[in-house]
């Protein structure tokens, strides 16, 4: 940040570039410190608990990437461990942002609706959700249906309670606006209430993404599942497999990260689109 | 409804409280008639007044509290350790930018790993009971410690820092008396957001861990007898009083300590 304001602007293209190595290099050097220094220790350990790395990135390889090219190099058991968990964590998320962002708007724009429900949504989010597992097994039975109701239990709560407060606090003088140019209910939500609601509604969403991947995870560690990345967990636990256990979790590591980099910027993108309108508006 | 301006706060509070009862009761009445209406089977969903008589009576059991109690020394023993490690790194973080931006690379490839996962590791390594619980709940807890310090020190006034430091204080002082209580309302938010995620992992790991004492494990246990569902959902209903309770003095300290301050409370991750 000094450089870039000291650096005078003919050598700005030069000094980007250098920059950006520069940042790489500060940012992916102590990682890749980290990883050597924690291979050497679990060599020197050679204990069974702590595989080290490479161990880990062979047994991942042979896991999951060892299929035939024409499935990129995809193995069946990516597709038996992998695919049904974010099936079900994606199918749950849209299903709870789609529940979430509609209920919440119409809660936060009527105060005597919110009021009546408040203290229910209150407490449904402050239950810690894997209490309500064991509830949905005696409701749903265990399987797909439980795991995704227990998934959208809890990633709901955030994006319900933080769209309904985004929802209450639009600028009261861009509702008269928009009430002054006849603008349709349909239009206010779309062009008033939605815009001005959605930094609340990505950072509802951010807390639901994380919550979701855990209780994704939760919801297939418990007895009676038989696919997705907690069963493997469990499966690999009961053998002592810890190749297999490592592997899952750096797994689950790069899977969240990769999700949370993705809604970072696809917030970006649409937090600066219409940041850019509502600009143009005024 | 949405011709109205919108006033910050339209209702009276005594309305808003009578609504709410309302909407409590309205549920309750709900849940009772469709537990005794027969169209579900009473064992899935039995009548809200019920599971409330079973709560209530939960609460004079000794078993059941002795259970509670054990949950609650996870938690309070995960936190502050978590509270403890993740305050002082989150200060080294904050106030030496050389160091964040090394070590952000690999804060950002171990905070995502969902904590749950590590459940089954730390069950082979650790055994079972508080050694794997406390710190399953310190990795997990620690994140949104360490985040909020940052990020709070990250808002610290410049020219506070700037005039003490002209004054000839230490980079160290100027920390302890500029940045520290500057950072605190944030960093409290973090331990707010902590509270509840060590409440999650001390109940997930019980319900998970299949033997052993806890809310978690009266929970499971419960869901695994034929006719335990009264059981279950009473239990629930007290760890979500728990959350309550926990959530309520949380805030509310919060609010009195750092009146003075206008954190914005949602939103920080």
């Amino acid at each position: 940040m000094t450089a870039a304001t000291a650096s005078a602007p003919r050598a700005r293209t030069r000094g980007a570039a250098s920059r950006i190595t520069g940042g790489l290099l500060h940012r992916l050097l102590p990682l890749v410190l980290l990883v050597a220094a924690w291979e050497a220790a679990t060599r020197a350990a050679d204990s069974a608990f702590f595989p080290p790395p490479s161990q880990i990135a062979r047994r991942m390889r042979e896991l999951w990437l060892s299929g035939p090219a024409d499935h990129l190099y995809l193995s069946s058991e990516a597709g038996d461990s992998i695919a049904p968990s974010l099936g079900r964590m994606f199918l749950a998320l849209v299903l709870s942002v789609v529940v979430g962002v509609v209920l919440g708007i119409a809660l936060g724009r009527s105060q005597r609706v919110l009021a009546y429900l408040q203290p229910l949504l209150q407490f449904a989010r402050v239950i810690p959700p894997p209490t309500l597992v064991p509830v949905f097994i005696v409701l749903f039975e265990l399987g797909t249906q439980m795991q995704v109701a227990s998934i959208i239990f809890s990633a709901i709560w955030p994006i319900l309670l933080n769209t309904a407060d985004g929802a209450r606090s639009v600028d009261a003088v861009q509702m008269d606006t928009a009430q002054v140019f006849r603008l349709s209910a349909l239009d206010r939500i779309r062009f008033v209430i939605v815009p001005s609601a959605l930094p609340k509604i990505f950072a509802g969403l951010r807390l639901a993404l994380s919550l979701s991947l855990i209780l994704m995870v939760f919801s297939e560690l418990l007895p009676g599942t038989s696919d997705g990345l907690g069963f493997m967990l469990t499966n690999a636990q009961s053998q002592s497999d810890l190749g297999t256990l490592w592997s899952v979790i750096v797994l689950l590591g790069i899977l969240g990260y990769l999700f949370n980099s993705i809604l970072l910027v696809v917030e970006r993108r649409v937090l600066a689109r219409h940041r850019g309108a509502r600009k143009a508006n005024s | 409804m949405a011709h109205e301006p919108t006033p910050p706060r339209g209702l009276p509070r005594p309305g808003v409280w009578a609504r709410g009862a309302a909407g409590v009761a309205v549920l309750f009445l709900a849940s009772e008639l469709l537990g005794r209406a027969g169209i579900v089977d009473r064992s899935f969903l039995p009548p809200a007044s019920s599971i409330t008589a079973r709560a209530l009576e939960l609460a004079g059991d000794t078993e059941f509290l002795f259970n509670v109690r054990v949950t609650l020394t996870a938690w309070a023993l995960g936190l502050l350790i978590a509270c403890a490690v993740a305050i002082p790194l989150g200060l080294l973080f904050g106030s030496v930018p050389a160091v964040n931006t090394a070590v952000r690379a690999i804060v950002e490839f171990l905070r995502p790993i969902p904590s749950v996962a590590l459940i089954p590791l730390a069950a082979l390594v650790l055994g079972s009971g508080l050694e794997m619980e406390v710190p399953l709940i310190v990795y997990a807890s620690s994140w949104p410690i360490l985040f909020n310090t940052v990020y709070g020190l990250d808002d610290v006034d410049p020219t506070a820092k700037e005039t003490l430091r002209s004054f000839g204080f230490s980079r160290f002082q100027v920390l302890l008396r500029v940045s520290l209580p500057s950072a605190a309302p944030f960093i409290a938010t973090g331990v707010r957001l902590a509270a509840s995620i060590a409440l999650i992992l001390a109940v997930g790991t019980e319900i998970l861990s299949g033997f052993g004492d806890g809310l978690g494990m009266f929970i499971a246990q419960a869901g695994n007898v034929p006719d335990g569902t009264t059981d279950v959902l009473a239990g629930t209903v007290w760890a979500g009083c728990l959350g309550l309770v926990i959530d309520t003095v949380l805030g509310r300290g919060e609010d009195r300590l750092f009146r003075w301050h206008k954190a914005q409370r949602s939103g920080a991750s």
